[in-house]
């Protein structure tokens, strides 16, 4: 490397280097550091009809956003949504990590392709497979009927239909996660506490959870902000009759073109980011 | 003996999981041979007709083209400007490499549909909404820090041996990269490639904000349409979409090998 860059003295080293970076600088500037500056911003500016943004400083959507109740209730709605949705996806992909960090071989990278296997298809497209899945004439109801139940059910376009789409689509993701998390599981452990007299249900209490803890924090955290942050899964299987951060995000940014508003709540989201970062590295601590 | 510590009731459980995270994409291919009016599961009849609508469907066919304008846009983009980049960060380490990397991969941490509304709220004023670059800048912000990511551990990965060699003998140091360097890194730079490729191929909430009403993406019509009704369409259109899909990562896979490529 030296010998590679040996003719390059501190002045010209430091003026290829500013020249290469250049591009990325300024992509990044144009679409990431100013926006979101502008956007702190413009969460302390009127909102005019029809999109406008008057000039002054006023607190105005704030103190509207905690008067209002409707703005409580959406962000507990979403808080408590993806908190049950976390856990959920929690219990439906621990089997599925604890699995694929025993298997081995050929057989691990199958499963392993499968897992990541619907992270390379669209979130549309598996919201649309959870429709024709949950809709009154979907499989399930047909399903259901056939064996004589009273159905339909109503499955989708409300709570239900987004708590079972969105487990479902984060389970790649929180898999993923445990398994990275996974590294201190060793099967030597188990082992021992069964040589030692421990019942399998037991050792897993008391040794597989313990040692797994850090993959479980970390895909908590990850699952619970994509789910608070999620809008296309929520937008659709909710049938917009279920209203959230994300969804009313996008309403007043498109439907009604309040940005200020829009931007306020996306602080908000912002905040709730930052409370569950909070929230993750104290139970990381602890459990060290 | 591996296989003796997996008792059967987590064998059962995971295979259940495991039917319960495929099944709706699994849906979804019988369901595109459909031959009914309405979103019916399982289809009482069968036909091509949903194939064959889609090519009636001007905005979907629109979209496609979009799509696929701006994905190579935005995939050339991102190799010209991740790679000048990767190579200050790995090689002539100057000011603040650690700081410069945290930086550009910075927007991943970000939720879409706070970066869409942030974007579009400036490039309402500039007037980008519902153009190609519009929507190609507002894509860039999501493939840079991937192919950054990509890039950058592929250079590092380089024996540095041989371009020290090329140095020694008498090569200028652009002649090193583009005749050492580049060769070398080609996996690299075809796995970052692929993946900018379907990243914005996908990339539906950014899109969503700076799409207009000539201008929009094959899964932004996709969620329009499917926000009015859901019928047997889009499942025609994903099984097409999943198909591009396997074919990319098929290409990349026979290359480079999908471990090396994607999942390091």
């Amino acid at each position: 490397m030296a010998a590679a860059t040996d003719d390059l003295n501190g002045g010209n080293r430091f003026g290829l280097a500013t020249a290469l970076l250049t591009p990325i600088l300024l992509v990044n500037a144009i679409v990431f550091v100013v926006p979101i500056v502008n956007l702190l911003r413009i969460s302390f500016n009127e909102a005019l009809p029809g999109g406008g943004i008057g000039p002054a400083f006023t607190w105005e959507n704030w103190i509207k956003l905690i008067e209002d109740s409707f703005y409580l209730e959406i962000l507990l709605r979403s808080v408590g949504m993806s908190a049950l949705i976390t856990f959920l996806t929690l219990l439906c992909s621990y089997p599925i990590a604890l699995y694929l960090h025993r298997a081995s071989g050929a057989w691990r990278t199958f499963l392993f392709v499968l897992v990541i296997a619907p992270l390379l298809t669209s979130a549309v497209v598996r919201t649309y497979g959870w429709i024709a899945m949950l809709a009154d004439n979907g499989l399930i109801n047909n399903a259901l009927s056939w064996f004589g139940a009273p159905t339909p059910f109503r499955l989708v376009f409300n709570m239900t239909g987004i708590i079972i789409g969105l487990t479902e689509i984060l389970m790649p993701y929180m898999i993923l996660a445990l398994l990275a998390g996974f590294g201190r599981l060793d099967p030597r452990c188990e082992e021992a506490a069964l040589t030692l007299g421990a019942k399998p249900l037991q050792t897993f209490w008391r040794i597989v959870i313990p040692l797994t803890a850090p993959g479980i924090a970390l895909g908590c955290f990850f699952c619970f902000v994509l789910c608070v942050s999620s809008f296309i899964t929520p937008r659709i299987l909710g049938g917009g009759r279920v209203f959230l951060l994300a969804t009313e995000i996008y309403d007043q940014a498109i439907v009604t073109l309040n940005w200020p508003g829009a931007a306020t709540l996306s602080i908000l989201v912002l905040v709730v980011f930052g409370a569950a970062l909070v929230l993750y590295t104290r139970a990381l601590r602890r459990l060290d | 003996m591996e296989e003796n510590r997996t008792g059967w009731p987590l064998k059962i459980a995971v295979a259940i999981l495991f039917i319960f995270l495929l099944v709706p994409v699994l849906v979804v291919i019988p369901l595109s041979f459909s031959g009914e009016n309405t979103l019916k599961f399982p289809p009482t009849s069968w036909s091509f007709r949903w194939y064959i609508s889609i090519f009636e469907r001007e905005r979907m066919i629109n979209g496609f083209r979009v799509s696929v304008v701006i994905g190579l846009l935005v995939t050339s983009a991102t190799l010209l400007i991740a790679l000048p980049a990767a190579y200050v960060i790995v090689r002539l380490r100057t000011w603040g490499s650690e700081f410069l990397y945290n930086l550009f991969t910075a927007p991943l941490l970000l939720p879409t549909i706070v970066l869409g509304l942030a974007i579009l709220i400036i490039f309402a004023s500039v007037g980008l909404l519902g153009t190609f670059t519009g929507i190609a800048l507002g894509h860039l912000v999501l493939t840079l820090p991937y192919a950054l990511r990509i890039v950058a551990t592929s250079l590092a990965g380089l024996p540095i041996i041989v371009e020290e060699a090329a140095a020694t003998l008498g090569a200028r140091p652009f002649t090193v990269f583009r005749r050492i360097t580049l060769p070398m890194m080609a996996p690299g730079l075809l796995s970052a490639a692929a993946l900018s490729f379907l990243v914005s191929f996908d990339e539906i909430v950014i899109t969503l904000f700076l799409a207009g009403p000539r201008v929009s993406t094959l899964p932004v019509e996709m969620f329009r349409h499917l926000d009015t009704r859901a019928d047997p369409l889009i499942a025609a259109i994903a099984v097409l979409m999943i198909s591009l899909t396997l074919t990319v990562v098929l290409i990349v896979h026979r290359s480079v090998g999908l471990s090396k490529g994607f999942l390091r």
